[in-house]
């Protein structure tokens, strides 16, 4: 047999020094990557002047990032807007206070599940899609002819995609949340009774622009920078075989919805806290 | 003919990392109006060589002057501008496929001249006369073959009438039509808007029939060179191996191993 398929020449302190030798390669590749990512973020902003100066290209990623996103968007919204109508109502009539289901759903909707739930759909259908379009780009040697035309792919394919992205995300959740409100209004209103005209002016009365309205679309803001930059980066940095893309495309989806819940934790923390939320 | 060189490189060593050169020493000089073919084996080192000279990779020692230029001393920018002057088709065309084959070969008049759209409609179906498909202008990269991809990425490449045309394995997976058409296709066009192009390939006939110089690479070093005359009579054992495909030689058969016995479990507990 030969001698690196034999396991017994392997000594204890051997293994744990090959273990650790593991752990130690991990990190570091981690952290580099990291740093990788920063620097590709800060290039990317650094070459959007053609994603503005010609709007035409950034306009053309909008339509595919955003506006085929929005019968996912909208039929989603619609879904729990309606389940919210149904949950809210049944605990809020127990304390005799059903009237108050508008104020419950929109600022349900507006603070938290327009721009969380709108990322999360935002990340696994526009974000997927970008990643897997740039490391397809790439494996296909496009991405490497653009640069042999003198072209900055991070100018030409990545910016235009990233301010795309950015764009459409708070619009997308702001039409999620309207279409949700719209659909606890069906539910509440039209299917269980609810007095319309209390179910507008309290929502009316209780959700303040810059408290709440405001502070969601920030939500939306930041987490369209935050799945976008993902996905451009997983997508410029996979590996140029179909298994590489694949894994990115994954990986893109992952770590941008963890990224979603997290910044969304800590968003709410840094605005609805402190004594000023209602 | 004392022209002056379009590409000259000295003494070029490169590795990807520190410990595994992939060039040692290279030196070549490519005058101006030849098609000179640069032949290896898989894995030789001749697309690293390529990549070299086209500004991508910057040689680790050396000199590389690539049309006046001193590649070694040139920013990111001024590669950029060096390569306006430079085409280089792709193995595989690398085509834009979300664009038509008309906006593949507008894509670099549009990026880098202000050309009203008439006159780039009109450029662009020059070029793609010159490659026998104007017919197929308003189809997409996906309804071409492997054959009229690489024609359109041809195209694509001399849309600015480039000095110096870099081509990477052009004649990989083609059929015997199309090889001989894009075979031609490099001659002619070099002839006529007076370029200079580098041939990376393996398959010495289609190379031989339209070079008029060789360079051989093996493990990272230039072997061997001359007319295709010249190899063609070589007694050099590398190239006498790679010319006539034999299967043995200065290449081995067998990639480097310890002992065969140590790798056989029987014979090696008998032993």
């Amino acid at each position: 047999m030969p001698s690196w398929l034999s396991v017994a020449e392997r000594t204890p302190s051997a293994g744990l020094r090959q273990w650790l030798e593991g752990l130690g390669h991990a990190v570091t590749s981690k952290i580099w990557r990291l740093g990788f990512a920063a620097r590709f973020f800060g290039a990317v902003l650094l070459h959007s002047g053609t994603a503005f100066r010609r709007f035409g290209l950034t306009i053309r990623e909008i339509y595919f990032a955003g506006v085929q996103s929005m019968i996912i968007i909208l039929v989603s919204g619609l879904f729990v807007g309606m389940v919210l109508g149904l949950q809210g109502y049944d605990t809020l009539q127990r304390y005799g206070s059903g009237e108050a289901l508008g104020v419950l759903v929109a600022l349900s909707l507006v603070r938290e599940l327009g721009p969380v739930v709108a990322g999360l759909l935002f990340a696994s259908r526009a974000g997927s899609a970008i990643t897997a379009e740039i490391g397809l780009m790439k494996a296909t040697e496009q991405i490497a002819a653009m640069e042999m035309m003198a072209v900055d792919p991070i100018a030409r394919v990545v910016a235009p995609r990233f301010w795309a992205g950015v764009i459409s995300m708070p619009l997308l959740a702001a039409l999620f949340s309207a279409m949700g409100i719209f659909g606890g209004y069906l539910i509440g209103v039209q299917l269980i009774g609810v007095d319309e005209g209390a179910f507008w002016s309290q929502m009316q009365a209780s959700v303040d622009v810059r408290q709440d309205v405001l502070n969601g679309v920030i939500k939306s803001l930041v987490f369209g920078v935050a799945v976008t930059w993902i996905a451009v980066f997983e997508g410029y940095d996979a590996p140029p075989t179909a298994e590489g893309v694949s894994g990115a495309t994954t990986r893109t989806v992952v770590t941008s919805s963890l990224a979603i819940l997290a910044l969304d934790f800590m968003l709410t923390a840094l605005m609805f806290t402190g004594g000023s939320a209602k | 003919m004392a022209s002056a060189p379009i590409v000259e490189i000295e003494n070029v060593t490169f590795g990807y990392d520190a410990a595994r050169p992939v060039l040692h020493g290279v030196s070549l000089r490519i005058e101006s109006g030849r098609v000179v073919g640069i032949m290896g084996q898989s894995g030789c080192g001749k697309t690293t060589l390529l990549r070299i000279i086209a500004g991508w990779l910057k040689a680790s020692a050396g000199t590389t002057r690539v049309l006046g230029e001193n590649l070694d001393a040139l920013d990111s920018a001024g590669v950029f501008a060096l390569r306006r002057k430079m085409g280089m088709l792709f193995q595989f065309g690398a085509l834009f496929t979300d664009m038509t084959v008309f906006d593949n070969v507008a894509f670099q008049m549009r990026e880098h001249t202000d050309l009203p759209e008439e006159l780039i409609g009109d450029l662009v179906m020059l070029k793609l006369e010159a490659v026998g498909l104007r017919g197929a202008a308003r189809l997409m990269p996906s309804a071409l073959s492997g054959g009229m991809a690489r024609r359109v990425a041809l195209a694509r490449a001399i849309a600015l009438d480039p000095h110096l045309m870099l081509y990477d394995e052009p004649f990989t997976g083609l059929d015997p039509i199309s090889l001989g058409v894009i075979a031609r296709l490099i001659r002619t066009l070099n002839d006529s808007l007076g370029q200079t192009s580098i041939v990376v390939s393996h398959d010495v006939e289609e190379c031989f029939a339209i070079v008029d110089y060789v360079y051989f690479v093996s493990d990272g070093r230039i072997v061997a060179q001359g007319t295709p005359e010249e190899l063609r009579r070589s007694a050099e054992p590398f190239v006498v191996q790679f010319v006539h495909g034999e299967t043995d030689g200065p290449i081995p058969f067998h990639y480097p191993a310890p002992g065969y016995q140590a790798d056989l479990a029987v014979v090696a507990e008998r032993g």
